[in-house]
């Protein structure tokens, strides 16, 4: 259901491709929406929102964006309401930022976090750290510190490049 | 081995109790994950899915929770075989429609159930008879720390788990329980327990899930948002809607019993009366009467009643498991007489249903678990 007032009266079955998309709808938002015409809408509307699409449209200003890592397009997105791949997300970051904060209780992520990635995060905040550190000791010429913390950088790079291709900051 | 060989059968898995079972079926939650590199399984080619589960099915069978686990690719399974698993709940409507690059794998316990190439890379979901929330949480959430150093996940400090559709983002999770609720239906409160469920961002559906109806009373509560707010407090606050939800369910028949008795008797009474002596009848209207009997065990109308045996026959007059039974092909007018035949021999002992004094029924409020 879309408005989740009334009762669903349209069961609206599309099939695109060899993909099938059941949606249930009232019979206001159907009207509304323009159901019985079905060239005129946008699955994306029904499982996001209405306005998704449109969204979506308006951040590539009627341009087009195509997500380079798999070829998907805002167009894509309208008819599917899904996205192509995880690289989707930066590609169509502008478009699906408005819609994610009328969808979410937030835009940025606070649960769970991969272990190997909280390491990469780590590091790399450690890195900072010991960067920031290191040219204090410069600036105040304590070369000695300095030296140590030279050496602490490298053994952080290094694990840093240990680390598995995807997780690399 | 087969699905059919591997799955308990439905006399056993009634069996299954929790937490407060009378009103919570079973208590639910999945976590949405994709691996990096690899297109959404919906956008992927047929090529490049299989190629997917061939890196993930090794890993969730290698899995310690998933040892002698029933695994297979879903172009193996017939028809038949899916609808059932559908029937169970163990598998979604969607992943019914996939064949080849897609799979799925099911400890033997059935209470965890990992769906490969679904409409993301992996579903994996913990279940639990009764209300279980937390239980569920703690079980999928080790599945998924185990997994995760299997497989490269598709993760970003901003967004989170990177899901095909937008409204999964962030935590990938879904919480939900299955919900019994004759009383707040009889009572015509359904609507506005819906409408205030929904209001705290809480999506209500039907029996099986998405775009559903509610068929014998059941409802799904689940959580909408995923991304903002962390897994244990997505977790807490469905538990305790649902906890509210159990307190009204028990409230509306308390109401009930006390001031409209006969309208609660009349239900019960006619559901027993078709189910035990119909010789044609549907799935849905089967469902919609057993709910009302089930009702009428908790309200100790049926002495000696096992509230297991309708919970049985709420899965096993279903399409699906009726249609197993038997070789031949059945066209749904014959399983109509079928399921009504089953019915009436399984109901045949039992003694029509004796009501009780208003105010004088022992255990119809739920405390006792």
């Amino acid at each position: 259901m879309i408005c989740k007032k009334n009762a669903a009266q349209v069961y609206l079955t599309q099939i695109e491709g060899d993909k099938m998309k059941k949606v249930d709808v009232c019979e206001e938002c159907a009207k509304h929406k323009g159901l019985n015409d079905s060239a005129g809408f946008a699955i994306a509307d029904l499982l996001l929102g209405l306005g998704a699409s449109h969204e979506m449209a308006e951040a590539s200003g009627g341009l087009g964006i195509k997500c380079p890592a798999c070829g998907f397009t805002d167009a894509d997105f309208k008819k599917a309401g899904r996205l192509g791949c995880s690289q989707c997300y930066p590609s169509f970051a502008e478009g699906l930022e408005a819609l994610l904060k009328t969808m979410h209780k937030g835009t940025k992520h606070v649960g769970k976090t991969p272990h190997s990635f909280k390491q990469s995060r780590d590091l790399t905040d450690r890195l900072k750290n010991l960067q920031k550190k290191l040219d204090k000791a410069v600036s105040e010429e304590d070369f000695e510190q300095a030296a140590g913390l030279r050496d602490e950088i490298r053994s952080t790079k290094d694990q840093i490049n240990n680390l598995e291709p995807g997780l690399k900051p | 081995m087969t699905i059919h060989e591997f799955l308990s059968p439905p006399a056993e898995t009634a069996r299954r109790a929790g937490p407060h079972d009378r009103i919570v079926l079973s208590s639910r939650v999945r976590l949405a994950r994709n691996l990096r590199g690899h297109a959404f399984p919906g956008w992927a080619k047929k090529a490049e899915r299989v190629k997917a589960l061939e890196v993930i099915r090794p890993a969730v069978e290698s899995l310690p929770q998933l040892a002698n686990a029933f695994s297979e690719t879903m172009d193996n399974m017939g028809p038949l075989d899916k609808q059932i698993l559908v029937e169970r709940h163990l598998i979604s409507r969607e992943h019914q429609t996939k064949g080849a690059g897609s799979g799925l794998v099911l400890n033997k316990e059935e209470s965890l159930c990992v769906m490969i190439n679904e409409e993301d890379h992996l579903r994996m979901q913990a279940l639990r008879p009764g209300l279980q929330i937390r239980q569920a949480w703690v079980a999928i959430d080790q599945v998924d720390s185990e997994l995760e150093k299997r497989l490269d996940y598709a993760f970003s400090a901003e967004l989170g788990y990177l899901t095909a559709c937008p409204t999964n983002l962030g935590t990938g999770i879904r919480a939900s329980a299955m919900l019994h609720l004759p009383g707040l239906v009889l009572a015509e409160q359904i609507n506005q327990i819906i409408s205030s469920v929904n209001k705290l961002g809480l999506a209500v559906r039907g029996l099986y899930g998405e775009g559903t109806e509610a068929l014998g009373n059941v409802f799904q509560v689940s959580n909408q948002m995923t991304l903002g707010e962390v897994e244990t407090d997505i977790v807490d606050r469905l538990n305790k809607v649902l906890q509210q939800i159990i307190e009204h369910e028990q409230n509306a028949r308390g109401t009930l019993l006390e001031k409209k008795p006969k309208l609660v008797f009349n239900q019960i009474g006619r559901a027993y009366g078709n189910l035990a002596n119909a010789h044609i009848i549907s799935s849905k209207e089967t469902m919609n009467l057993l709910s009302l009997m089930r009702l009428g065990v908790d309200l100790e109308m049926f002495p000696g009643v096992d509230r297991a045996l309708i919970d049985e026959l709420f899965v096993v007059t279903q399409p699906a498991h009726l249609q197993r039974q038997f070789t031949e092909k059945l066209a749904a007018e014959e399983r109509d007489l079928l399921r009504a035949d089953m019915l009436r021999e399984r109901l045949r002992h039992i003694a029509r249903p004796s009501p009780k004094a208003p105010g004088n029924v022992p255990g119809m409020l739920d405390k006792r678990n």
